[in-house]
């Protein structure tokens, strides 16, 4: 407990700055964040963090950054359009102040912190965060688009928020997008807690387009009600180190998952995608594909639980994980575990490890197109599958150019998204 | 066109082709035929500079260049074409985007412009109704969901959007049924010039009906053993190869 004792100390020292640059429902939980935090302590170098050593990650002290931007979020002024009446798009700060029981009631309460992980770290020294609201049966059509921009010239620790709640047959497509101008060290937390009430549905994309010096520890926790439909895809493009945990809670029958990932990785980068999916209640379906190309010196891994409870009868349940190493060097670690207590249900899950399909390759050499060329062809219409089931458009095909110019080596220059003007 | 000069290749330690020697001029149609596993479409793969294969000993030349020291491409965009006896499929990949791609590379190749978008799809109405290929193709991934004739066909379609100077039909008729034997025959005669040359591999004289060859070759073991006119093809469908084999076997005692 070495490397927590840094930050528990850090926060007993620091406790009233970190309150008063806060809100009174985010204070409300440090006490308990930090108990857990010294029970249970930082993920440890094993079992489910086996090789994504993410306590090593906060070894470096990291100190505290107090005097940190605004963070700018106002459902009034949102860019590009109007929402509906009656959804939120506020920081949590703003939020709790106009509604301190509506955010209560939600804040801090999906997300577990009672194991080894981020959670409690993050709820010890968060701030602020993002709060989205959508009413009962409530449409927001076009999609809401949160960016985090990482840019400092001293590294330091972010602690970033995210509490989303879908009434009752409201439906939402929010995309989550993570950039870092930095050159420098940096480290993420970032817990999402998501509430999917009945009938609801959810489209909820996350993209990492962040730098080699970059660490991020992401934790999303999804709670879905009977007959909800929720669509994920997690999008790694450009990163250092990444360790995504997702998990999903099917709590009412009825509920539908599907949970997606892409992720391309070279140089000596590293993305390990957790996924847990628990079938608590019957008649619900989940399917997961996660694709990988690992080129260079890279590591990936793939780590996908599926829980069917004993009375969790007519769970429908597939995963599929697939992976190209491109060079001799890349490794890939990948391992389903589904642990099945019903007996009427349908599993299914497979995982793959290869290379570039050699004839494929040959064959259209054959036909003019470059080596080169035909492996990113390759690799493009193997990571395709995966971007090809986004149902926001734009994203869709934003997603299909930034994964070819990605794999053309072109994507660590500006795109010139304004994101940092 | 092309030259082949004492042509040994292998695949691992295994000698494959020993010593083959071919003449093709260009508005030649040569047809090589041989006994299963003779080695020709081994012999089409090291021409189109398959990775699988090494090439011990010879020479070829193709239009005046070493062939030999090429990339499978650059062989491509030169003007050689190889219609696999069995084409890969390449999920992912749609067709059109592939002969766009694969248009495109062989134009910069030879310096030119890409074909802008409406004179690529007026050129892929054309050479689709060459071999009658239906326009749902193309949006399909390349040879994905197609049957074996379908592959065959697409297989043709390819080298008359590709326009090559040098095709190889290896086993193009298997899997094709009468009218499509007909069809992509009649396509591959349409296409051919006094510039172009085609090399047919095949065991039948049913595909020679169509596509009439000046020179019939018989490959066995790696070498070309018997090389004469048309009237050949008609005397193996009759006689079938033993005859020749053993005159050969004979001949190297
Ligand atoms: N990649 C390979 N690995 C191992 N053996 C091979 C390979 N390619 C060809 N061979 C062997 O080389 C020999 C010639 O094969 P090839 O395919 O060239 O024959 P073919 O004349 O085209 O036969 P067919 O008429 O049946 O198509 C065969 O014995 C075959 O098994
Ligand atoms: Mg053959």
């Amino acid at each position: 407990m070495q490397t927590e004792k840094i930050y528990t100390d850090l926060f007993v020292q620091n406790r009233q700055m970190v309150d008063d640059g806060s809100c009174q429902v985010l204070n409300s939980q440090r006490q308990q964040a930090l108990e857990a935090l010294e029970q249970y302590g930082l993920p440890v170098h094993q079992e489910e963090y086996l090789h994504t050593d993410v306590s090593q990650w906060f070894q470096p002290d990291w100190g505290l950054n107090i005097q940190r931007h605004k963070i700018q979020a106002d459902s009034v002024r949102i860019q590009h359009g109007t929402l509906p009446e009656g959804v939120v798009v506020e920081t949590l700060e703003k939020a709790s102040a106009q509604n301190p029981a509506l955010v209560e009631k939600y804040y801090n309460r999906l997300a577990d912190m009672k194991r080894p992980g981020i959670a409690a770290i993050n709820a010890m020294f968060c701030q602020d965060g993002v709060f989205i609201y959508v009413p009962k049966n409530t449409v927001v059509e076009q999609p809401v688009q949160l960016v985090s921009l990482l840019q400092s010239p001293v590294s330091m620790m972010v602690n970033r928020r995210i509490l989303v709640v879908l009434e009752q047959g409201a439906s939402l497509s929010l995309v989550m997008t993570d950039h870092s101008g930095a050159q420098n060290p940096m480290l993420a937390t970032q817990v999402t807690e998501v509430f999917v009430g009945a009938g609801a549905t959810l489209r909820l994309y996350e993209m990492e387009e962040t730098g080699v010096q970059n660490l991020r520890a992401a934790e999303t926790f999804v709670l879905q009600q009977a007959d909800s439909n929720v669509q994920m895809g997690c999008f790694t493009l450009t990163n250092g180190k990444t360790r995504n945990s997702t998990f999903v809670t099917l709590a009412e029958p009825g509920a539908n998952l599907q949970l997606d990932g892409a992720v391309v990785t070279d140089r000596n980068q590293h993305v390990d995608n957790f996924t847990s999916v628990d079938h608590k209640a019957g008649n619900c379906t989940s399917s997961e594909l996660y694709k990988y190309v690992l080129d260079d010196e890279s590591t990936g891994n793939f780590y996908g639980k599926v829980l069917v409870r004993p009375d969790s009868q007519h769970t429908a349940s597939a995963q599929t994980n697939r992976n190209i190493c491109v060079s001799k060097k890349a490794r890939m670690w990948t391992q389903p575990q589904l642990e099945i207590y019903a007996d009427d249900v349908k599993c299914s899950h497979g995982a793959t490890v290869g290379q570039l399909d050699e004839q494929a390759l040959f064959y259209m050499r054959q036909r003019g197109i470059p080596y080169v060329e035909a492996r990113m062809l390759l690799m493009q219409a193997f990571l395709n599958e995966v971007t090809d089931r986004v149902q926001v458009e734009l994203l869709r095909e934003r997603l299909h150019l930034l994964v070819e110019k990605r794999l053309r080596g072109e994507l660590n220059q500006c795109q010139n998204c304004g994101a940092c003007k | 066109m092309l030259t082949i000069e004492n042509l040994h290749a292998n695949v691992g330690d295994k000698e494959i082709l020993r010593g083959i020697n071919l003449q093709v001029n260009p508005g030649e149609v040569h047809a090589i035929m041989g006994p299963n596993g003779s080695g020709k479409s081994t012999m089409s793969n090291v021409l189109v500079g398959h990775p699988g294969y090494t090439v011990t000993e010879g020479k070829v030349t193709f239009l005046g260049r070493d062939l030999l020291s090429l990339p499978a491409e650059n062989r491509s965009h030169m003007g050689m074409f190889l219609s696999f006896q069995y084409p890969v499929e390449i999920p992912g990949v749609s067709m059109t985007n592939f002969m766009r791609t694969a248009i495109n590379e062989k134009r910069k190749f030879l310096g030119q412009e890409p074909l802008s978008p409406s004179d690529f799809l007026k050129m892929v109405k054309a050479k689709r109704d060459l071999v009658k290929l239906d326009a749902k193709f193309m949006n399909r991934a390349v040879n994905e969901g197609f049957s074996g004739g379908e592959k065959k066909r697409n297989e043709i379609f390819q080298m008359a959007m590709l326009e090559q100077k040098l095709s190889i039909l290896d086993e193009t008729d298997s899997g094709l049924d009468i009218d499509a034997l007909r069809i992509v025959a009649e396509g591959v005669n349409k296409l051919k010039t006094p510039e172009t040359s085609v090399i047919v591999i095949t065991h039948y004289q049913r595909l020679l009906d169509y596509i009439k060859p000046d020179i019939v070759h018989v490959l066995y073991h790696g070498r070309i053993i018997k090389t004469a006119g048309p009237e050949l093809a008609l005397e193996l469908e009759e006689r079938g190869y033993d005859w020749l084999i053993k005159e050969y076997e004979d001949s190297e005692k």
